[in-house]
């Protein structure tokens, strides 16, 4: 299969996360939408490592998976946080540092 | 011991005693502290004789009599290098024998004298720090030294004329002294810098030495130096127009007036002159100058000595017209004559600061000469004293002054020609000066006894409520102002030996040197003054008689005009008074010069300020300020808009940025 396929989906991936973060207002779903972001690019990173040939590729997505995996733990640990205070689940709510 | 370990032994010991005086403020009692402080100038006056007899010891001829001795490296930067060191010659082994010498006698005087006051270990503290200033003063060895010393003294007679430091006038006339003297420092430091930059070193011998070799005659940078070191001079020595100082100088206690604004501190402009007697003689306009403002120094301070009341202002106003003979004798190249009137008079003027402290103490703290009358019998010792120090200031024959004013009055006549003037204005301001100084003594001591007077006969001393003398104001005793009791002569041993011996110096200092008699200060001094040619220039023996006859007659006229007015036909000097009324009211306001420095640096200084406060502070540099914050605001005001706190608005900035930069870089490799 051609390389741009994976390209391609990556970019729709991509894209779709971008426009998850810009419109939802769930910090749930924000975070998600992040994932996905990463996902792509990993994605990306995988089909280029298939092109060249080389595991480097491979072991970029896995720390993309690491870095993921941490963004997700400090990102619902602020989530949980922020239920327990009854702060509202809403990103547009959280606006204090307003000019 | 050698010269250089006694010389070092006058400078320490009376830092010795300023400091165990201070630190130990708690545990000395009052005569402890007095008799510290006292016994550390007498140590001081010791060394300085010691320093005198083993300098003797030494070879006179090519330089032998200059030692320099160095502790350590002062301070070191590049060519500028400058060493703690002093000089022991025998100019400044004979200013350390008259300033430790006097300073014990008053030492002794005040243990009395401030009793009961309440700042007396801070007191004497300060006097020794004086003693120390001045020692250290004309011992140096270098400029940087000299005005250390310089600016130390200025310092201590600040703290002392604000001693009593709750009186308003006594700090105000500190401010002003203070003021003052910084306007001489400032000059100083400015003729050290020419110095140095011309003649590569500070030390004293260097500059002297060389100065014949690197100046012209008259050149300009020399006249520079030489007028920097004459503002130097004439703030410390109180010589027009830097002058006013001195008369409210006299609101420091009794002691201090005779020690500091008599007898030592004011001479320090005459001995700058002297000792840079190499620079003056390479540049003779700038000591024609001196002279001239010498003379116009002596002659309007003995006019003003003859209206003004206050006992202790008459006196400081005849100080200023004696250190103006001073500056005359050592400008027009009468050194010795200068210098032997610098001793005899911190002989009789301290002595009759003494004896006006006694009176002053006798009429309660009053100083109005026109309260005062019949104080014979009231205080016998005191009025003796008052008039040997009244003759000595007249120059009365036999007398200390008779010799000395007269011979730096010969020696302007031996040079002739302009130098003329300086004769014909000394003989007669020496009237004037005869004049008022029994004005002082007749009206003190002859007519009818005043009530203080009377009550004193009777064995009570008089007292009065506890005021400021110049205001009116009441006062406390406690400390910052005089206190509670009043001392005179008459009952308190340490004042009666101070001023015996100090009678004993006015009476006879004149025998050091008499025309054809002896010459004993021209011999010490000849090493100092080697290679100056107008050192030489002595009169001779009968000439200089004559000078002293003529003296004399003076004198004794001046004394009998003060005797007819004051005691033959009292009231002739009240009729002169409503008779001349302008000019009376001209020299009472002591020719003005208060109110013409007022008007000529005051004014024009607190104009320019109030110009630049109202214009410059407030239009220019309140401008810029304001238009700078006011810029910062608006464009802070206009990038605000940008933090909504919306993340999401955030996450779209992110994101477009990175769309933009992508686009850029495709357009970029398109094209």
């Amino acid at each position: 299969m051609a390389i741009e396929w994976y390209l391609v989906l990556s970019a729709l991936l991509f894209a779709t996360g971008v426009a998850g973060v810009l419109i939802r207002r769930s910090p749930l779903v924000i975070l998600l939408c992040l994932e996905l972001m990463l996902n792509a690019s990993t994605l990306a990173l995988i089909a280029f490592s298939r092109m060249h040939g080389t595991e480097d590729g491979h072991i970029y997505a896995i720390v993309v998976m690491v870095v993921a995996a941490c963004e997700v733990v400090v990102g619902l640990g602020l989530i949980v946080a922020m239920y327990k205070r009854r702060i509202p689940i809403d990103v547009d709510e959280a606006r204090r540092l307003e000019g | 011991m050698t010269v250089a370990a006694w010389a070092w032994l006058v400078l320490l010991a009376p830092l010795a005693g300023s400091l165990i005086i201070a630190a130990g403020f708690r545990v000395l009692s009052k005569r402890a502290a007095g008799w510290i402080g006292t016994a550390a100038i007498g140590v001081a006056f010791i060394a300085a004789i010691g320093t005198l007899l083993s300098l003797l010891d030494l070879p006179a001829e090519n330089g032998g009599r200059e030692v320099v001795s160095t502790a350590w490296q002062y301070a070191a930067a590049g060519p500028f290098d400058i060493e703690l060191n002093i000089l022991v010659d025998p100019l400044s082994v004979f200013m350390c024998l008259v300033v430790t010498g006097c300073s014990t006698l008053i030492h002794l005087y005040s243990v009395s004298y401030m009793t009961s006051d309440q700042g007396f270990n801070r007191y004497f503290s300060y006097l020794n720090f004086f003693v120390f200033s001045m020692l250290l003063l004309v011992l140096a060895g270098n400029f940087v030294l000299l005005v250390v010393g310089w600016a130390f003294v200025g310092f201590a007679s600040y703290a002392l004329i604000s001693f009593w430091y709750r009186r308003s006038t006594a700090t105000a006339a500190g401010m002003k002294a203070f003021v003052i003297n910084v306007i001489g420092d400032i000059g100083l430091v400015l003729a050290a810098f020419l110095i140095f930059r011309e003649f590569g070193s500070a030390n004293y011998l260097d500059v002297y030495h060389g100065a014949h070799d690197t100046l012209s005659l008259n050149s300009g940078v020399g006249i520079a130096i030489c007028a920097l070191l004459l503002v130097g001079a004439f703030a410390k020595s109180a010589q027009l127009p830097l002058h006013t100082w001195l008369p409210d100088a006299m609101e420091g206690p009794t002691p201090v007036s005779s020690l500091i604004h008599a007898a030592t501190m004011v001479t320090a402009g005459v001995y700058l002159i002297a000792r840079s007697w190499p620079l003056f003689e390479m540049t003779p306009t700038m000591a024609d100058i001196s002279a001239i403002i010498g003379l116009a120094t002596l002659t309007v301070a003995a006019t003003i000595a003859l209206v003004v009341t206050d006992l202790k202002r008459i006196i400081a106003y005849s100080t200023m017209s004696q250190i103006g003979y001073m500056v005359v004798g050592v400008s027009i190249g009468a050194y010795t004559a200068g210098l032997f009137h610098l001793m005899t008079h911190a002989f009789f003027k301290a002595l009759l600061f003494m004896a006006a402290g006694s009176i002053i103490g006798a009429m309660a703290g009053l100083q109005n000469i026109d309260r005062m009358s019949g104080m014979r019998r009231a205080l016998p010792f005191t009025t003796l004293m008052l008039i040997i120090g009244a003759l000595a200031l007249a120059g009365f024959p036999g007398t200390s002054g008779f010799f000395s004013k007269d011979e730096i009055i010969s020696v302007a006549l031996e040079r002739g020609g302009f130098y003329t003037i300086f004769a014909i204005g000394g003989y007669i301001v020496a009237f004037l000066t005869a004049f008022y100084s029994f004005r002082i003594g007749f009206r003190v001591v002859a007519g009818r006894p005043c009530d203080e007077a009377r009550e004193l006969e009777q064995g009570h001393l008089a007292h009065a409520e506890h005021v400021n003398p110049a205001t009116g104001e009441p006062e406390d005793t406690d400390v910052g102002f005089p206190g509670s009791e009043h001392h005179i002569a008459e009952r308190e041993m340490p004042m009666k030996i101070a001023m015996s011996l100090l009678a004993v110096g006015a009476i006879f200092g004149g025998v050091l040197q008499i025309p054809g008699v002896s010459h004993v200060l021209e011999t010490f001094f000849e090493p100092t003054f080697e290679g100056s040619h107008l050192f030489h220039i002595v009169p001779s023996a009968s000439s200089a008689w004559v000078g002293l006859a003529i003296g004399a007659v003076i004198s004794i006229a001046g004394i009998a005009l003060a005797w007819y007015c004051y005691v033959a036909r009292p009231g002739v000097t009240l009729k002169l008074r409503d008779r001349f009324s302008g000019i009376h009211n001209f020299l009472q306001h002591a020719w003005y010069f208060n109110e013409l420095i007022d008007l000529l640096v005051y004014r024009p200084l607190i104009a320019t300020g109030r110009f630049c406060n109202r214009f410059i502070e407030r239009f220019i540099v309140d401008g810029i300020v304001v238009a700078a914050t006011s810029a910062v605001r608006g464009v802070s005001g206009a990038v605000r808009q940008a933090q909504s706190g919306l993340l999401r608005a955030y996450a779209l900035l992110v994101v477009a940025g990175v769309v933009a930069l992508g686009l850029y870089f495709l357009l970029v490799a398109g094209s």
